[in-house]
């Protein structure tokens, strides 16, 4: 990938993005309603709430606070913008984690008791999944000898072929990332759960409003993951890996809509456990046949 | 020549004259003049042989042998009474050991090798000279101040202060002769110097706890240098070399030096404070806090990971290699874990050493240039990183009362400045765009090409737990609480020029690390390997590291606790009564909020994790010597 792709990519996602995020939001909470037998509301409704959490009256709990939520913002888009400009893989983690921590130290920030405990329990979904993340990462380096996105996405090989205990691990942790039940420790919005909204606890206003967006932004470099591993150098590659990223998401939503949260015990547990088992055997395995 | 002769004796000389004058006012110009002037004379050092690909110098004097064996005689003596003194009988058998066999062999077969050259310089010792020479001293002077408020803390007990100075710089001394050393036997004298240094240091409160800890890091230090011993009586009898660069030059040629190299290794890793022998650098936390800070960043451990940093040509895909990889990966992992486990801000910091040396370690025991690589930024960041955080718990310890990180609450209200500190090196330790990160970025690119994938899953989870113990207490330093007294005032003004210094190199050298990587460090390793790969990092990278680094380095400058909005109260569980730290529960009760963290016992307790690592490496030290010494036999 040369600098005018580069470029290109990063101006796509800095627009499309959002508008592909809000979308994909709100085709969740329809299907979401859906299954389970509401009518929901239409499509567009996470920009509403988006543009009516800007008009809110604009009260903090401290002066610090904002400043985090920012740079979690912009970090979380320069992460994005490292993906789709073809970027280092492991750059891209690296980043995306000092995106993650300006969000958990704005929770601590707070001196809050729910908003640290969503804190808490924030960092434990993080030591949970990264590993994996990780393990993807260092998959996809065996497979084609660089990190680099843009070596990744003009390979001769598929990922997919090589990696797919890695991509079921990577797709089990991404309930995690994309904060779905039963892994919604942190931050869930649904009022039956013993912690609500946790993490975002003493968030108001436009500072909410960029925590949305900050999200959109990140759900579509995440699903940009399950990308890699379908596409290559072969032309029809990236509308199968666009089908399978879909698929992939209304998989998160059939699951989200299907389990009760569990402990975080089992969160941790569970993701380590795949981590290991189709992880590194996957990673093993590579080895054993490169 | 005469610029290291001046670092060895200079500090020596300074530490006698702190043994003997014992008024404040002395001590404090001697300690700063002496701190400046050592710190001078390294990079003084470095521009002289900064050019040069290692030169090495016979320097050659049969006095100066006499005189090491004298004093090597005399601390194997003065170990076996105190061990007698102190009924901790196996210090005094390993010094009935090791003590008569050095002798008889330095007077013997030692004695008809002839040495070439006793000294060298080259690029590694440069950066650790730098490192002893700033670091170091930057410790030294911080130590002014905080034994003052030390000595007041403890003013029932006799001031022991001009022992510790004399320690501090003895130490200094004896670290600066490890890196010069060419000559094993002049390498082991100095090492001896160091243990015996840390085991008066880590004793230095005359507590029976301090002293039980002071003996265990004798021991396990004696253990390293019982290893040391042997691979000098091996080298000399078999092999007929006494010097270091004929010994990495045999291993070059294809001669199998993989016993004296394991058995130098094994001294290694019990002075890096890996496991099974950790628990040495644990309860060295006894002893003053500027001793931990010396201990962990710039001298002592230090000294263990340039040992093998220096072996890593002829380490590898050998059993001596292998033996160093997992010890130290085994040491990252469970001793990540650990951290995980305790409050004491410390003992934190303890198991974040025993990890990253462990990360050094292995990287070393990979031994390849890019494994390399990695292992020497680790340990630069490292020093720079982790004494600052040292320095910083020890000041916030003398004026709140305690090293607990739960007892910070707030601190960002009560010492503003010593927070930022923190926060600064907190930051510096894990995360990205900071050096420590680079380097373990660096490290984890080198253990995936080394195709040892137990060691990239080590690498990769041990990570994870790092993440999560440091921004736990990172979220405790950032914590804004209402209504904070500031106390920082009363910090000595020498302990906030020392504070200040090494927050700004911590960001400083992030800047300037490409420029440390492509002048110093790669030049080094291209005098070692005749093949160089590539870096993991490309300049691409490093200009988007540098990027975000100024990014975060000038948002908060810009943006930071600037707001218009309304500030209101935090939402508790009841009515908030207003200070953010109470609230009116049911029956209508007042009730105090107080937040903790967490440290998963279940998952990550203390206990288990340093016994399945101790087993662990055990198993791996036991295997890989019966193997090597089942060879000999």
């Amino acid at each position: 990938m040369n600098l005018t792709t580069s470029i290109i990519g990063i101006a796509a996602y800095l627009i499309l993005a959002p508008i592909a995020g809000g979308l994909l939001a709100g085709i969740d909470r329809k299907i979401s309603a859906r299954m389970q037998g509401r009518f929901g509301p239409p499509i567009l409704q996470p920009f509403y709430d988006f543009f009516k959490l800007l008009e809110k009256e604009p009260i903090t709990v401290n002066r610090v606070q904002d400043f985090y939520v920012m740079c979690f913002f912009i970090f979380i888009v320069i992460t994005g913008c490292l993906f789709f400009a073809g970027g280092d893989l492991l750059l891209i983690i690296f980043s995306l984690t000092l995106a993650s921590i300006f969000l958990v130290i704005a929770a601590f920030s707070s001196n809050s008791p729910y908003a640290q405990i969503g804190a808490e329990r924030e960092l434990l979904q993080m030591m949970a999944y990264e590993p994996m993340v990780l393990i993807t990462a260092v998959g996809f380096y065996i497979l084609n000898g660089s990190f680099n996105i843009s070596d990744i996405v003009s390979s001769q090989v598929m990922g997919i072929q090589y990696l797919p205990g890695i991509f079921i691990g990577f797709v089990y942790i991404l309930t995690i990332k994309l904060r779905k039940s039963p892994f919604d420790l942190s931050m869930s919005h649904h009022g039956h759960q013993e912690l609500v909204k946790g993490l975002t606890t003493e968030f108001s206003g436009k500072t909410m409003a960029v925590i949305e967006i900050a999200h959109w932004y990140e759900n579509i470099f995440l699903l940009g993951f399950v990308y890699l591993f379908f596409a290559n150098s072969l032309a029809w590659s990236p509308v199968l890996a666009v089908v399978v990223c879909l698929a992939t998401y209304f998989l998160e939503i059939l699951i989200d809509n299907s389990y009760a949260r569990m402990k975080w015990q089992f969160a941790i547990n569970a993701s380590w456990i795949v981590a290991i088992t189709f992880g590194f055997v996957n990673l093993l395995v590579l080895y054993f046949i490169s | 020549m005469s610029t290291i002769i001046f670092l060895i004796l200079f500090p020596f000389a300074v530490a006698l004259a702190l043994l003997v004058l014992k008024t404040d006012a002395a001590r404090d110009m001697i300690v700063k003049v002496a701190s400046i002037v050592i710190a001078a004379a390294s990079v003084y050092l470095a521009v002289q042989y900064f050019g040069s690909g290692g030169e090495y110098f016979d320097f050659e004097s049969e006095t100066i042998t006499y005189l090491m064996i004298g004093i090597e005689t005399l601390l194997g003596v003065m170990i076996f009474y105190l061990g007698i003194k102190y009924k901790k009988y196996v210090a005094s058998i390993l010094a009935a050991i090791q003590t008569p066999v050095m002798l008889f062999f330095e007077l013997g077969i030692g004695h008809s090798i002839h040495a070439a050259n006793n000294l060298y310089v080259d690029r590694l010792s440069i950066v650790m000279v730098l490192i002893i020479g700033i670091i170091g001293t930057l410790i030294c002077w911080y130590s002014i101040g905080y034994m003052k408020d030390f000595h007041h803390h403890h003013h029932e007990e006799p001031d022991r202060r001009p022992r510790f100075f004399f320690l501090l710089f003895l130490f200094l001394s004896a670290m600066f002769g490890i890196v010069v050393s060419n000559n094993l036997l002049w390498l082991y004298f100095f090492w001896e110097i160091t243990t015996v240094c840390s085991f008066f240091l880590i004793g230095f409160t005359k507590t029976p706890e301090a002293i039980k800890n002071s003996f265990r890091a004798l021991v396990f230090n004696m253990l390293g240098a019982l290893g040391f011993t042997l691979a000098i009586v091996i080298l000399g009898k078999y092999y007929g070399i006494m010097e270091l660069n004929q010994l990495l030059a045999m291993g070059a040629m294809g001669v199998s030096v993989v016993l004296p190299v394991a058995l130098l290794a094994f001294a290694g890793i019990t002075k890096a404070a890996q496991m099974p022998f950790n628990s040495w650098l644990l309860g060295a936390m006894v002893a003053p806090t500027p001793t931990s800070a010396l201990l962990h960043s710039s001298t002592m451990v230090k000294a263990g990971v340039f040992l093998i940093v220096k072996l890593s040509p002829v380490l590898g895909w050998n059993l001596a290699g292998v033996m160093v990889m997992l010890v130290g990966g085994i040491t990252f992992l469970m001793a990540s874990f650990a951290a995980i486990s305790q409050s004491n801000a410390k003992r934190v910091l303890a198991y974040s050493t025993v990890a990253n040396l462990g990360l050094i370690v292995a990287c070393g025991g990979i031994g390849t240039y890019a494994a390399v690589w990695a292992a020497i930024m680790l340990i630069i960041f490292h020093a720079v990183t982790k004494s600052l955080l040292f320095l910083c718990v020890g000041t916030a310890e003398h004026n709140i009362g305690s090293r607990d990180i739960e007892d910070m609450d707030g601190l960002f209200g009560r010492m503003p400045k010593l927070a930022t500190f923190m926060i600064v090196g907190i930051a510096g330790m894990f995360l990205a765009p900071f050096g420590m990160l680079i380097s373990k970025w660096a490290a984890m690119k080198a253990f995936i090409d080394s195709g040892n994938v137990l060691l990239v899953m080590m690498i990769i989870f041990g990570s994870a737990a790092t993440l999560f113990y440091w921004t736990k207490w990172l979220g405790k330093m950032v914590a804004i609480m209402a209504k904070q007294e500031n106390i920082q005032q009363n910090v000595h003004k020498e302990e906030w020029l020392v504070l200040t210094s090494l927050t700004v190199l911590t960001v400083v050298i992030c800047l300037v690390f490409p420029v440390m990587s492509s002048f110093l460090v790669v030049p080094y390793l291209e005098t070692i390997y005749s093949s160089v790969a590539t870096l993991a990092l490309s300049s691409g990278n490093m200009y988007i590291m540098s990027a975000m680094l100024a990014l975060v380095v000038l948002l908060p400058l810009l943006f930071y606790g600037k707001t218009s909005k309304r500030i209101v109260p935090i939402y508790l569980a009841g009515a908030n009564l207003g200070d953010d730290l109470t609230f009116r529960g049911s029956m209508d009760k007042e009730v105090s909020v107080s937040l903790k963290n967490w440290y998963m016992d279940d998952y990550f307790a203390e206990k288990r994790m340093n016994l399945i690592g101790v087993i662990a490496t055990v198993v791996v030290l036991v295997t890989v010597f019966s193997i090597l010494l089942g060879g000999v036999l």
